[in-house]
């Protein structure tokens, strides 16, 4: 213990006159988990703080303690150099502390200023809703975050970037000294994150202390001033983000080295195991055509809305297409519904697991078998030891941390929910993989796993699209890189001939 | 023992049906006795076989308004008929009105994709006016004694509608919880898109359960005018309430995904049991009322402390 101690003073020689809020020896625990175990942590006015942690390290827990959601069971927050008490998420709003959740919690059929304003809306004569001030005041908000929307419009017709955005706005409201982002770009495509960035550094220049919660490695080297680690609810020590690097940081919190890079070789084709010509659907993208052989991994990068999750969910019978066609092994197919195409062999791991892909009430082998039920029966019966057998199988052969087979999806973390998924299409024995953001919001222990598991699916036999806006993701898993931008194909890239800079190019619409 | 605890935090109204079973035994000498027991089964069976196919409908996410309606055109119907068709046709005829109901139930909210509480809601209004546009407002007697003996009949000392009850209740737990349509049932009510993702017809689906219980509601009421070998035009008023009242009692979920028959039939239990049990004391009927209403309340109290998933409403 004293080692490390001793790493934190020479790390973190503390500063006192500029610590706006400080952790001292914070714990908490819940039924049967210390969730954390003695934290210090100390946050600067006019920095960006990273907090990095595999899921489960204590990141969210931290966070929920400093927005009044949870109270520690033992330690000191001093915000300000005044000991604090917020036993609410009101009372930290209050002390100017404030959160942005990871998940959105917005009211869609209200408009942007109400919701910015939700529980805190201007009035006159007490009772009435003041509109006009309501209205002016988000407008103000708005501009100073560049936002192009309006006060007015109805939040459900936008963007998830711009919600996540309304998210910000509604912070700012209170003229916060602390803002936590808890994993801000989960949804965001490489082009929203730079918007958001900016208003980030934009929160900072102005004196604010941002405490940024994220997995991925990039972003939080070109953002932050300084990284702390958790690791199992312990602090690993805080750094300065100049003078250290991925490999340092990675290794105190995972307490291992990650598994080296995937190598690259060029796989040996096989034959084309999906062939689409000439794709299209009014409205959402026009003339899609590529084809994926067996053995190798095709990536498809683009921004959100350019159309690839669109063009997965036709293949896959979920959309029907207004021209086009689709060949699987040499045969043209019209594919009606999800069941056709699981019948051709086709499996879809979709976008977002929870809302998609998993029925989190069910247990893990009820979801594993949930795509070809009819596998495991006898005579219309579930035979539920084979049911068992298989979950097993692909509990071992994929590593998903979970207890058991009754064990539901609902309690497990992100990353085993996700293996679930996986699992589940790989109980159809499916010839033609689709893969949709394979790893958002998942720490990167797993995330390298799963990159692993995919090259090994296609080594094993499988065609595999990955579709993903993350660039590394891309580059790392895929043989063939296909950019899409506005609804059609931009250009198709070898993985070894493909720079960041063309790849960038080709989906914002700067090729051709 | 184990599964016995799980049992019990997953079931609390198995809990109350046990504490009823004891205290009514104590009050009343009469409570305990085998014919009593038979009575309550009968007295169960008519709420119960249509609580088995809300079971469905509600862990599907769906809910069916339309049932008490639909049990008074069935019981009209199969004794109405009696004369023109025998009792075999009238019967059938009964039965093919619950079905097409259901059927009809399920095509609407499938492709319209109004909700079911809405479509099943003006099915339960529709159906009721239909049933006094067919009776002209009036009573039907069964004049073929046969038809109200087979409602009064007992086989090994337990009425047979009793014992139609307990087998379609095994029935159905016994699909629920171990075929292919079961677990979907399951995967459609706890998360519609997945469930459609991974192949599973949901529309189809959802239309078989809507139709089942369509036959179910036609079945009770038909087994109900037997037992009274008439039908009238306002049977089975409020019983869309009391099966409701049942299946949520037995822990099935208003929103979908979850719920079980043995639940359910502890629901039906419990309000039978209660029913009998007071009676048998001689307190008015009014007070059941009250007191089943806060019972709802109660044992959904209690499920939603102890059976939440850890970690949800922290």
């Amino acid at each position: 213990m004293s080692t490390q101690a001793e790493l934190k003073e020479s790390i973190n020689p503390r500063s006192k006159e500029n610590c706006l809020l400080v952790l001292k020896n914070v714990s908490k625990s819940f039924p049967g988990v210390k969730a954390l175990d003695g934290v210090d942590l100390d946050v600067r006015a006019g920095e960006v703080h990273a907090l990095l942690g595999e899921n489960g390290a204590g990141k969210s827990t931290l966070m929920k303690i400093l927005a009044g959601i949870y109270q520690p069971d033992g330690g000191e927050v001093i915000l300000e150099d005044q000991l604090v008490h917020m036993s609410s998420p009101i009372e930290a709003r209050e002390h100017g502390v404030l959160l942005i959740h990871q998940e959105l919690s917005l009211v869609p059929d209200m408009t942007v200023a109400e919701n910015v304003f939700l529980g805190n809306i201007p009035r006159f004569a007490n009772i009435f809703v003041n509109n006009r001030h309501l209205n002016d005041r988000c407008g103000e908000i708005l501009t100073r975050l560049n936002c192009k929307f309006e006060a007015t419009e109805r939040l459900g017709n936008l963007s998830i970037a711009n919600q996540q955005m309304v998210e910000i706005a509604r912070a700012l409201v209170f003229q916060p000294k602390v803002v936590v982002f808890d994993e801000p770009t989960a949804s965001l495509t490489d082009y929203e994150k730079v918007v958001l960035f900016g208003v980030i550094r934009e929160l900072k220049e102005s004196g604010t202390a941002i405490v940024y919660i994220s997995h991925r490695m990039d972003e939080i080297f070109e953002l932050s001033d300084r990284i702390s680690v958790l690791r199992d609810g312990t602090y690993q020590g805080t750094f300065e983000t100049a003078q250290t690097n991925e490999d340092e940081v990675t290794q105190r919190m995972i307490g291992r080295d990650l598994d080296a890079d995937i190598e690259h070789q060029p796989p040996e084709l096989g034959i084309k195991a999906l062939k689409v010509d000439g794709l299209g659907i009014e409205g959402l993208y026009s003339d899609i055509s590529f084809d994926v052989h067996v053995g190798e991994v095709v990536g498809f990068y683009g921004l959100v809305g350019a159309g690839r999750t669109e063009v997965m969910e036709t293949i896959f019978g979920l959309r029907k297409p207004d021209s086009g066609s689709v060949q699987i092994n040499g045969e043209d197919l019209i594919i009606n519904s999800p069941s056709d195409a699981i019948d051709h062999g086709l499996g879809l791991v979709p976008e977002s697991r929870k809302e998609q892909g998993l029925v989190l009430g069910m247990s893990c082998k009820d979801n594993t078998t949930l795509a070809n039920i009819r596998k495991f029966t006898r005579f219309g019966w579930i035979d539920t030891a084979a049911e068992r057998a298989i979950f097993e199988e692909y509990m071992e052969k994929l590593r998903i941390k979970c207890p058991g087979w009754e064990y539901e999806t609902l309690n497990l973390s992100g990353g085993n929910q996700q293996k679930v998924v996986i699992g589940k299409w790989l109980s159809t024995s499916p010839k033609i993989l689709i893969l949709d953001e394979p790893t958002r919001g998942i720490d990167v222990g797993s995330k390298s796993e799963i990159h692993h598991l995919i090259r090994e699916l296609a080594k094993s036999g499988l065609a595999v699209i990955v579709v993903s806006s993350e660039m590394p993701e891309v580059l790392t898993v895929s043989d063939r890189i296909i950019a899409m931008y506005d609804g059609s194909i931009t250009q198709c890239f070898d993985r070894n001939e493909v720079t960041e800079d063309t790849l960038i190019r080709a989906i914002t619409g700067q090729t051709v | 023992m184990n599964r016995i605890i799980n049992l019990i935090t997953r079931q609390p109204i198995w809990i109350f049906v046990f504490i009823c079973i004891v205290f009514f035994s104590f009050s009343s000498p009469y409570f305990l006795d085998i014919r009593n027991f038979s009575n309550i089964l009968l007295q169960a069976s008519t709420i119960g076989l249509i609580a088995l196919g809300m079971t469905f409908v509600m862990i599907n996410g769906n809910i069916d308004l339309s049932v008490g309606a639909t049990l008074a055109l069935a019981a009209s119907l199969a004794v109405g008929l009696q004369p023109q068709l025998g009792i075999m046709g009238a019967v059938l005829v009964g039965l093919l009105s619950g079905i097409l109901i259901g059927a009809l139930n399920g095509i609407i909210a499938w492709k319209t994709g109004v909700d079911a509480f809405i479509v099943t809601l003006g099915a339960m209004i529709g159906v009721r006016g239909l049933v006094f546009i067919y009776t002209e407002e009036q009573a039907f007697y069964a004049y073929d004694l046969a038809y109200s003996d087979f409602g009064a009949s007992s086989l090994f000392g337990i009425p047979v509608l009793a014992l139609i009850f307990i087998f379609l209740t095994i029935t159905a737990h016994l699909v629920l919880k171990y075929t292919i349509h079961g677990r979907n049932v399951f995967a459609v009510g706890g998360n519609r898109v997945a469930a459609k993702e991974a192949g599973i017809r949901v529309g189809p689906h959802m239309l078989l359960n809507f139709i089942l219980i369509g036959f179910l509601a036609a079945l009770s009421g038909i087994l109900l005018s037997t037992q009274m070998g008439a039908s009238t035009p306002n049977l089975g008023r409020n019983y869309e309430l009391w099966t409701i009242t049942a299946v949520v009692l037995g822990g099935t979920r208003l929103t979908g995904g979850f719920g079980s028959i043995i639940g359910t039939l502890g629901g039906v239990l419990a309000i039978a049991i209660l029913r009998n049990g007071m009676n048998l004391l001689q307190v008015p009927s009014f007070y059941v009322l009250i007191i089943l209403g806060s019972i709802l309340i109660i044992v959904l109290f209690i499920d939603k402390r102890f059976s939440e998933p850890k970690g949800v409403g922290a």
